[in-house]
C-alpha cells in the first residue's frame, strides 16, 4: 500500500467538561467566553488514527480541515505539531449559527474542492453538542459510505480498509472499499503529544488572516517555506449557496435554553451513628423499600 | 401520510427495548397530532412482532425480512428509511439514540435536507411564534435535550422542514402498551425498490455481541458510587451492599473516568438514565451530568462527607459520613432486621 491521502475533520470547542459556576450566566445560559477553547477530544483521537496510518504507510499525507472563526487555526497548528502535513480553515461570518446539516454542507463542499482523498476521519462527536451528526451527514452529501464508532483501523490493503467498531454491547469488525468516512470513538487510543521537530518547523504556520499579526521577519519566511501556509477558504472559495448556510440555512432552531433545576426535597439529615442508620434501615425494611 | 414514524431496531429477531419505549412516546405524540403511528421494521428472521407492535398502538407496520438487512448496515437501512419518508411524508420521525440510530438518522436527515436533534430526553407537541417574522407555527415537535456538556437544557424545533427528526435516549421514555388494542395494517416493503448493489459495499466480517452483565435499567435498587468513594478497592463495599440488598452497582462519570468502575455502570447524561425504587448515592457530589440521569428515582439516599454536596438537595435521606463507615453499618443493620 502506497501512501494515503487523509482528511481529518476537527472542531475547536469550548471545554464543556468542567463548567464552573463562573461560566454560567444568571439567565442560565453558558458564557462560552469563560471556557477555554480546545481541540475536540474525539477529533484528536481521529488524528491519531491518521498518524498511525502515516507511520504504517509512508507517503501518507494528512490534511486537517476545520470550520470556525479565525482563531480555530490554532487546532490546525496543533495537528501539524503532532504530525499532520497542513490544514484548511473554512471561515466566513455567514457560517455563524450553522446547525449540523448546514455545517455538513460546508464541509462537503470543502472536501469536494480538495477532490483527491482516500479516507476522511473525524471524531464521533464534539463535546459542545454531543450530536455525532456532522460525520454521517457529510458522508451522505459526498455520497460515500461511512463507518462510525471506530476504535481501531486494522489495515488498508488494495483500497480495502478493515476496522473495528465499538458498540454499546460488543464489537464489530467491518471492511469496505475506499474512499469512505470514519468517525472515531472515545475508546480509541489517545493522540500522541507534540513532536519537537514539528513544533520548530511549523511554529510560524498561519492563515492569511493571521499573517498581519506576525512580524515582518516571519512573514518573509512564507515566501520560501510554503508548508507554513494554512489555507483559508470562505463562502466564495467554496461557491456555497447562502440558502443552506448559517442560522437561516439551518432547519433546527433553538427555541429556548433553560438552566437545569431540580425539585429540592425536604431531606431528613442523619448522622453516621449506629442509632441513626439502624432506624433508617428499619424504616426501609418496614416500608418495603428494601428486603 | 403525514404520520408519526418510529424506526424500530431489531435484536435477535425481536424489537429492541429502546424502540418499544419510543413507540410508547410516539403513540402519545400521534394522539396529540391526531394522526397515526407507523413503525418501520427492518431485519432478518424476524419473529412475530406484529401483535407486539399493535399492542403499543402502532397503526401501520412497514416490515422487511431480508438477509441484507441484518446485522444492521448503514446504507441499505438509510436507503429504505429515506425512501419511505419521501413517499409517506411523515410529520415526525424518531430513532433510538443508540449506535444504530445515531448512525442512521443523520444520514436520512442529510439526504432529505431536514433537521435532526440528537439525544432527546423529552418530546412534546407545542406551538411557536417566530420573533422576527411573527409567523405562527402550530403543533411543532418540541425536541428537548441536554446541551453544552449537560449543563443546560435546550428546546429545539424544526419549524420549516418535514419530517421533524429526533433520536431519543434509551431509558427516558416509559414503555407503555395501549389499553385498547386495535389490529392495524402490515405493509411488506419491497427491498429491491430501495436497495441496490452499491449499498452493500460495507461488509461485517466478525461480530461479538455480548449481553451486558450489568442490568441497571431493570434494577429496583441501585448503589451508586462517585469519586468520593476513593478507589477501585473501596468500591467493593458497594458491591457488598448491593449483593445484600439485591441491587446493582452504578457510578458517576467521575468514578468511571478515575477508573474505579467500567463505563457500562455509568449513570447520567453520558451514561444511562435510571429510575429505581431506591438509589443510594455514595460519595457523589451531584453534578447535573449525573443527577439528570437519576433524579426520577422513587427514593434517594445520599451518603457524603460534605453536608453541602448538591446531591443532598434532591435526596430524601442525607447521611453525613464516610462511605466506608456508613455502608458496613447499613449491612449489619439490614441483616438484623431481616433475620
Amino acid at each position: 500500500m502506497s501512501g494515503l491521502k487523509i482528511i481529518v475533520l476537527a472542531k475547536q470547542v469550548p471545554d464543556t467538561r468542567n463548567v464552573g459556576k463562573d461560566a454560567m450566566k444568571a439567565n442560565g445560559t453558558v458564557n462560552r467566553a469563560a471556557l477555554p477553547a480546545i481541540f475536540n477530544p474525539e477529533d484528536l483521537k481521529a488524528l491519531e488514527q491518521a498518524l498511525l496510518l502515516k507511520d504504517k504507510y509512508p507517503g501518507t499525507t494528512i490534511t486537517l480541515v476545520t470550520m470556525g472563526p479565525v482563531r480555530a487555526a490554532s487546532i490546525i497548528r496543533e495537528a501539524m505539531f503532532r504530525g499532520a502535513d497542513g490544514g484548511i480553515l473554512i471561515t466566513d461570518r455567514k457560517f455563524a449559527g450553522s446547525d449540523t446539516l448546514a455545517t455538513s454542507y460546508v464541509l462537503s463542499l470543502a472536501i469536494k474542492k480538495i477532490k483527491k482523498y482516500d479516507l476522511i476521519l473525524a471524531g464521533r462527536q464534539a463535546i459542545d453538542g454531543d450530536t455525532a451528526q456532522v460525520g454521517p451527514q457529510s458522508a451522505e452529501k459526498l455520497n460515500i459510505p461511512q463507518i462510525t464508532y471506530v476504535e481501531e483501523i486494522i489495515s488498508v490493503e488494495k483500497n480495502k480498509i478493515t476496522a473495528v467498531r465499538r458498540l454499546e454491547n460488543g464489537v464489530e469488525t467491518v471492511e469496505a472499499k475506499l474512499p469512505l468516512l470514519m468517525t472515531v470513538t472515545a475508546s480509541a487510543p489517545d493522540c500522541r503529544s507534540r513532536n519537537a521537530k514539528f513544533l520548530m518547523k511549523y511554529k510560524h504556520a498561519c492563515t492569511p488572516s493571521e499573517m498581519h499579526h506576525e512580524s515582518e521577519d516571519y512573514i518573509s519566511l512564507h515566501d520560501t517555506r510554503h508548508y507554513l501556509d494554512i489555507i483559508e477558504w470562505d463562502i466564495n472559495d467554496l461557491k456555497a449557496d447562502d440558502v443552506y448556510l448559517g442560522l437561516s440555512g439551518s432547519p433546527t432552531k433553538v427555541k429556548q435554553v433553560t438552566n437545569i433545576v431540580f425539585t429540592t426535597k425536604d431531606s431528613k439529615v442523619l448522622e453516621a451513628t449506629d442509632k441513626d442508620i439502624d432506624q433508617l434501615m428499619a424504616e426501609l425494611v418496614e416500608h418495603h423499600n428494601i428486603g | 401520510m403525514n404520520n408519526v414514524f418510529v424506526y424500530c431496531e431489531i435484536e435477535e429477531g425481536k424489537i429492541a427495548e429502546v424502540s418499544l419505549e419510543i413507540l410508547s412516546k410516539g403513540r402519545s405524540l400521534a394522539n396529540d397530532l391526531k394522526c397515526e403511528l407507523e413503525a418501520i421494521v427492518l431485519g432478518n428472521k424476524i419473529k412475530d412482532v406484529e401483535d407486539e407492535l399493535f399492542g403499543f398502538g402502532v397503526d401501520i407496520i412497514h416490515i422487511a425480512d431480508d438477509k441484507r438487512l441484518y446485522p444492521y448496515l448503514t446504507l441499505p437501512h438509510a436507503a429504505i428509511v429515506s425512501g419511505i419518508f419521501e413517499e409517506e411524508k411523515p410529520k415526525v420521525g424518531l430513532f433510538g439514540a443508540t449506535s444504530i440510530g445515531r448512525d442512521l438518522a443523520p444520514r436520512v436527515s442529510s439526504k432529505l435536507m431536514c433537521g435532526l436533534t440528537a439525544d432527546c430526553t423529552e418530546l412534546e407537541i407545542g406551538d411557536y411564534t417566530d420573533k422576527k417574522s411573527k409567523k405562527e407555527y402550530k403543533d411543532l415537535l418540541m425536541q428537548i435535550r441536554p446541551a453544552f456538556g449537560g449543563n443546560i437544557i435546550a428546546t429545539i424545533i424544526t419549524p420549516d422542514t418535514l419530517p421533524q427528526l429526533a433520536t431519543v435516549r434509551e431509558g427516558v421514555m416509559k414503555k407503555e402498551t395501549v389499553k385498547k388494542v386495535k389490529k392495524g395494517k402490515v405493509v411488506k416493503i419491497k427491498v429491491d425498490d430501495y436497495v441496490s448493489e452499491t449499498d452493500m459495499v460495507v461488509k461485517i466480517i466478525e461480530r461479538h455481541i455480548e449481553k451486558s452483565e450489568v442490568d441497571l435499567k431493570n434494577s429496583n435498587i441501585i448503589i451508586s458510587g462517585g469519586y468520593g468513594v476513593g478507589s477501585k478497592d473501596d468500591f467493593n463495599l458497594l458491591y457488598e451492599l448491593s449483593d445484600v440488598l439485591g441491587g446493582e452497582v452504578g457510578a458517576s462519570r467521575a468514578a468511571v473516568d478515575a477508573g474505579f468502575v467500567d463505563h457500562n455502570r455509568q449513570v447520567g447524561q453520558t451514561g444511562l438514565t435510571v429510575r429505581p425504587k431506591l438509589y443510594i448515592a455514595c460519595g457523589i457530589s451531584g453534578q447535573i451530568q449525573h443527577t439528570a440521569g437519576m433524579d426520577k428515582s422513587a427514593m434517594i439516599i445520599s451518603i457524603n462527607t460534605d453536608p453541602h454536596a448538591p446531591i443532598n438537595k434532591i435526596a430524601d435521606y442525607v447521611i453525613n459520613g464516610k462511605v466506608g463507615t456508613v455502608i458496613p453499618k447499613m449491612i449489619k443493620s439490614y441483616k438484623e432486621h431481616t433475620k
